[in-house]
């Protein structure tokens, strides 16, 4: 199993700086709150049970770090995978219908639940949302792979077919919106930005769980992607089965991508930068797998931090500034895309 | 002579969806009733409808249709490329932002006030868009790059707005309805603000089409033909501008009409910009006035907002069009 392709000690230094930079940025973000912390109150807090802060820290703000981080690195190692199986830089779950698909139905569920959602349903709220924003994503992507399949699957087509759905979707959130209560539509509008806020442990579990099962199948799946760079009748002859592989690691891709979409909304283009910033950084032949899942959670925490401390006292969702900084991204990847190709 | 028969068959068709529009609805108005409500009001139930709700709705649901057919077909012909349209290109986006921020940066609160931020948030976002469309010189970039550019400066744009409208629930009020997409309950005043604004884009838009048949050629061969291409791109960029810019003041976000309507209309007018801008402003304004009137009826007692069902029947014909192997090549 060969986890980086050639070039592997670079990949091990991305990764390790990586997460030194993540633990870092986690802690930084535990100690913003109602009581402000100093980063060593904040471990003293974390490892001592006698400490004050102890529950403020380990049953609030640890669990919405490790939210961020998790939902991050889910995120982007779905992007990693449909970037390398569509070999198009642009394709990522955000465009395939995935979180869009998960926005419509959450939003449904809490329009339709009423003010009720926000009171006293805390198991709606547990199990509900998530369930919904998770068959909403998988109805997302197959809408759009449906659509796009002719005679085989073109990336581009992809793309555009993904912004056609996209954009109904999104017509059938605004209508959603206008529907329901102003303030259930406010709850909603955090929601839909991609927000941290008020994540407990209930939303880490998911994730988490998620991404302990479906690292170790998307690095079996390593070698496969490193074959699909190659036209498909090479990569047959590689002795790879195409479509199956591929067909594999699409619904690894679109269960990351949901559960991360469940637990924190769907925060805007980590799926899509970070396994290109790993690419630019380790110089191989297609996305990392575990460096870009590192940096998109570095990438999360980052901007988690950027959004609760920017318009300090005021905290954004931090989908807000992921799409601040993710879109003249998207803008540059164009740009020089430009001339290669299509 | 074809293209003029085509013109009165377009002008019937307008003339059809203004008079659906103005008698179907949650309560139905015979027509007799209406032109009796036009010509002789005598204060009834019906007259007061027709007057102060059916009538205006259906001027500005005329006037946004036609500015939005027109834009969308200027800047298919400005980029080369068939899935250019107003909404999704950003432009709608980029006016939503600037009158969002007005209303809360400077609490401007009526429509003529910030028709001028919903155009200057336009002006900035179209510019930015045709420059990412012409750039790169000889065919611009492709469809799949410009919509992705598109998807882009969207996203870009609706995040800084929803930080804005999230830190001020008022402004959510007012946002939720306006980003679906309405022509409803916007009374006669809305109209008389829009309309300058739409004739001056047409305007441009006239002057604008013998300079663009040019630019189809490429712009080597219009220069070549004594254009002064800088000068045409400014009118078409001001043009859409414009059009867009008021429609979107008056109705909010209303996607696919630009880009569907000159792919419905170029069958008929062919390649000549002199008569596709108008037949596009004519299906313009008859398209949307059909869907609001389905959104009427298909959700009773409620109404569906015609910017959902524009997207509902806009999206499918998007994908029917990326579906096609080779997409046209204007």
């Amino acid at each position: 199993m060969r986890l980086y392709g050639p070039s592997r000690p670079r990949a091990v230094a991305v990764t390790l700086t990586g997460l030194a930079l993540l633990v870092l940025l986690m802690a930084m973000n535990m100690r913003i709150g109602d009581i402000p912390m100093s980063l060593a109150e904040v471990l003293r807090a974390t490892v001592d049970a006698g400490d004050p802060g102890h529950f403020v820290v380990m049953d609030l703000r640890l669990p919405r770090a490790l939210t961020g981080a998790l939902v991050g690195a889910a995120l982007a190692l779905a992007g990693a995978i449909t970037q390398a199986i569509a070999r198009n830089p642009l394709a990522s779950p955000e465009i395939l219908g995935v979180t869009t698909g998960a926005s419509v139905t959450v939003v449904a569920g809490v329009v339709a639940s009423g003010s009720a959602y926000g009171g006293a349903s805390g198991l709606l709220l547990s199990l509900g949302i998530p369930a919904l924003a998770l068959a909403g994503g998988l109805a997302g992507a197959v809408t759009v792979y449906a659509l796009a399949w002719r005679q085989g699957l073109d990336g581009y087509r992809l793309v555009l077919v993904g912004i056609g759905v996209a954009a109904v979707f999104t017509n059938i959130k605004y209508w959603l919106l206008t529907v329901g209560d102003v303030n259930d539509t406010t709850r909603a509008m955090v929601w839909i930005s991609g927000s941290l806020n008020g994540r407990g442990w209930e939303h880490v579990a998911p994730v988490a769980l998620a991404l302990s099962a479906l690292i170790p199948l998307t690095l079996l799946g390593a070698r496969t992607l490193d074959a699909l760079r190659f036209s498909d009748d090479t990569v047959v002859s590689l002795g790879v089965r195409v479509n199956r592989a591929r067909g594999l690691l699409v619904l690894a891709a679109v269960l990351l991508a949901a559960t991360a979409t469940a637990s924190a909304g769907p925060i805007a283009f980590v799926a899509l930068a970070s396994p290109q910033i790993a690419l630019r950084l380790i110089g191989s032949g297609r996305p990392p797998l575990l460096a870009s899942a590192v940096l998109g959670a570095v990438l999360t925490a980052a901007a988690d931090l950027i959004a609760r401390t920017a318009f300090s006292p005021v905290e954004l969702p931090v989908g807000v500034v992921t799409a601040v900084l993710g879109a003249p991204y998207l803008i540059y990847l164009l740009v020089r895309l430009r001339g290669k190709g299509r | 002579m074809r293209r003029t028969r085509v013109l009165a068959v377009l002008l019937a068709a307008l003339a059809g969806a203004v008079v659906l529009s103005v008698t179907v609805g949650a309560k139905t108005v015979p027509p007799g009733e209406v032109w009796q409500a036009l010509t002789a009001p005598t204060g009834t139930e019906n007259d007061i409808i027709v007057r102060s709700l059916r009538v205006p709705r259906t001027l500005i649901g005329v006037l946004a249709g036609v500015a939005l057919g027109v834009a969308g077909a200027l800047m298919q012909g400005h980029t080369r490329n068939p899935l250019a349209d107003p909404g999704l290109l950003g432009v709608t986006q980029g006016a939503a932002f600037a009158m969002v921020a007005s209303i809360i940066l400077l609490g401007t609160s009526t429509l003529y006030t910030y028709i001028w931020f919903g155009l200057a948030g336009a002006l900035v976002a179209s510019a930015g868009v045709f420059a990412l469309g012409m750039a790169g010189g000889r065919g611009g970039p492709t469809p799949v790059t410009l919509a992705l550019a598109g998807t882009a400066v969207s996203a870009f744009l609706y995040a800084l707005t929803s930080a804005i409208v999230l830190l001020d629930e008022q402004a959510m009020d007012v946002f939720r309805f306006w980003q679906a997409g309405s022509i409803a309950a916007r009374g006669a005043d809305a109209v008389w603000q829009v309309t300058p604004f739409v004739l001056a884009g047409l305007l441009l838009a006239a002057f604008n089409a013998p300079g663009l048949n040019a630019l189809a050629l490429g712009e080597d061969v219009a220069r070549g033909l004594g254009q002064n291409v800088n000068r045409t791109r400014a009118v078409g960029v001001a043009a859409v501008t414009l059009l867009t810019g008021a429609s979107v003041a008056a109705c909010g976000s209303l996607s696919f009409v630009g880009l569907i309507v000159p792919h419905l209309v170029r069958p008929l007018s062919g390649a000549d910009h002199r008569w596709l801008l108008p037949y596009s402003g004519l299906v313009g304004a008859a398209l949307l006035l059909l869907a609001d009137v389905i959104g009427r009826v298909v959700a009773p007692p409620g109404e569906l907002e015609v910017g959902v069902v524009l997207a509902l029947i806009g999206a499918p014909f998007f994908v029917a069009l990326v579906r096609r192997r080779k997409p046209v090549r204007l």
